[in-house]
């Protein structure tokens, strides 16, 4: 396989961080609310996931560096690892694993609706993430990976949602995704410098 | 006057959980790590060994040291639940003012001097007048109030605070037969406050709180000066906060220093934002929940890992006995 070594380091990277949140709850370094900073971090984490997936085609572009493209279906499955740990941890944490409320919270709450699209739109990719489906899907696969674009959309708004007070740090992630989404606008490509030979 | 209030949100002293098993229970979580971390720290007076475990002395001012002695302890407690760790209710905090994150009062509070501190009593008052806090506090007999803490976010505390009825702070200044309302402010300070430096805050500083004149009398509505036998940590509202232990905590105003009688009814800071988020009266009540979440349950800090403390809220926090009918034919939906 190429970039084995390369893959391999950014499996570690991309799944270390939830076995170091847990052990950080695990000797009491978070507080005396574990569970909504791991709500917290793992929503945070999908979002910043994410965004890594959506500068890797960027990147190769500037750099010409295939293994950034090497990378990024694995960044955008561990996108949807995420996605699910921060829906199992709000489950268990927030709503205490009352099945009834997650209704009454799915028809009611906004910014619960737009995470669970989110949500949706990710699966979608996953399962469609394969080469087979790759194959099959031919020039719709493309389209409906841009699925990502919507789920930043998506990722942002709840965000936004949960906000009480502050708008700064979500300010910053909004900067971010409105840059990642400026380099794909096909003018502002063919503007960007190549540093690779690609 | 010693008031005395046996309700049923009171219990006994022998109805609190015990300080030895509460020790206990924490040296088996994580005692040795805190241990550790605890005789690490410089002890800067030889205070009196406190009521409760793990509590960082702290130095207090002359009136308050003063007073200490005198405390009525236990005036008011809370049946069968176990008082909130020291650490949790000083490590945990939203004070905006120091930052929008949990852990950010107790980093950045340090700054705040509380001492002189001085307070402003004006509007529809016979005795309107600028106090230094010690004038301020000279007529009042602490007393400790265990009361349980209901966040509007869905968390909750037990923590057992050190104050006066703000019935008694009434009496003195003489209200006139205009005064409705009485409304809060908190310090505004950007020099030592970075939230209120912040380009990007919805909170028009400084914040504003208010309660109505019978809620304001009600006997369980206090000032609090202190916390776990000791005076209030920076984080906490030092050196003078409001405690509603019926309405949800962001009605409890830190770091007061202005107080005034008025007739109208006082936008408050969160109504400002969201005023469909936030009401005037804010009364913990499970059936009316928040526009965003639920407000049926609640996490009780600290919340285990692997046993989430989930637990049902109840009606004005517990307090239904002693205040509900303060609120006598309003519609609580209408009224939130």
């Amino acid at each position: 396989m190429r970039f084995l070594w390369w893959r391999l380091l950014v499996f570690l990277a991309a799944g270390a961080w939830p076995f170091w949140w847990v052990y950080q709850a695990w000797i009491f370094a978070l507080g005396p609310d574990p569970g909504k900073v791991l709500v917290d971090r793992l929503g945070l984490g999908t979002l910043v996931l994410l965004m890594v997936t959506l500068c890797m085609t960027p990147l190769q572009r500037l750099t010409g560096w295939p293994g950034w493209i090497a990378v990024r279906r694995q960044l955008g499955l561990w996108c949807f690892a995420y996605a699910l740990m921060h829906l199992a941890a709000y489950l268990f944490f927030v709503l205490g694993l009352d099945w009834g409320q997650l209704g009454v919270e799915l028809r009611k709450r906004p910014y619960i609706i737009v995470g669970a699209l989110g949500l949706l739109c990710l699966l979608v990719m996953a399962v469609t993430s394969n080469r087979y489906s790759q194959r099959r899907l031919g020039r719709r696969w493309k389209l409906l990976h841009r699925l990502a674009y919507m789920v930043l959309g998506l990722g942002l708004l709840h965000f936004l949602w949960v906000v009480r007070a502050d708008l700064k740090e979500w300010s910053v992630y909004a900067g971010v995704g409105v840059l990642l989404m400026v380099v794909r606008v096909p003018g502002v490509v063919r503007r960007l410098p190549r540093l690779g030979a690609g | 006057m010693l008031i005395k209030l046996a309700k049923a949100s009171d219990s006994k002293e022998s109805e609190v959980t015990p300080h030895a098993s509460y020790l206990s229970r924490r040296t088996l979580l994580g005692g040795s790590m805190l241990a550790l971390a605890a005789t690490g720290l410089p002890r800067l007076a030889a205070a009196d060994p406190s009521l409760y475990a793990d509590v960082d002395p702290g130095k207090a001012p002359t009136w308050f040291a003063k007073k200490l002695p005198n405390t009525q302890w236990q005036a008011v407690t809370v049946k069968g639940e176990a008082i909130t760790p020291f650490k949790d209710a000083t490590h945990y905090n939203n004070y905006y003012e120091f930052g929008t994150d949990k852990g950010d009062p107790a980093a950045n509070a340090g700054a705040l001097k509380t001492e002189p501190w001085s307070v402003v009593i004006d509007g529809e008052v016979a005795k309107p007048g600028r106090y230094a806090l010690e004038d301020f506090m000279q007529p009042y007999q602490l007393q400790e109030r265990i009361y349980r803490m209901r966040c509007v976010e869905a968390w909750s505390m037990v923590i057992p605070w050190l104050g006066f009825p703000l019935a008694d702070l009434l009496k003195q200044v003489e209200p006139t037969s205009k005064a409705r309302y009485i409304r809060f402010e908190t310090l505004n300070d950007p020099a030592v406050m970075p939230g209120q430096r912040s380009d990007f805050a919805l909170i028009q500083w400084p914040y504003v709180e208010g309660l109505r004149l019978d809620e304001a009398m009600h006997p369980l509505t206090i000032l609090a000066v202190g916390m776990y036998g000791r005076e209030l940590p920076n984080q906490n509202g030092a050196p003078l906060r409001l405690v509603v232990p019926w309405k949800y905590g962001f009605k409890g105003v830190k770091s007061i220093v202005r107080i005034s009688l008025v007739s109208e009814q006082p936008t408050t800071t969160w109504q400002n934002i969201a005023p469909d988020e936030y009401g005037f009266f804010a009364n913990v009540n499970p059936k009316v929940d928040h526009p965003r979440w639920t407000q049926a349950r609640e996490r009780r800090l600290p919340s285990g890992l692997f046993s989430p403390n989930v637990r049902d809220t109840q009606m004005f926090n517990g307090y239904e006995e002693e205040v509900a009918s303060l609120y006598t034919g309003m519609d609580l939906r209408k009224n939130y």
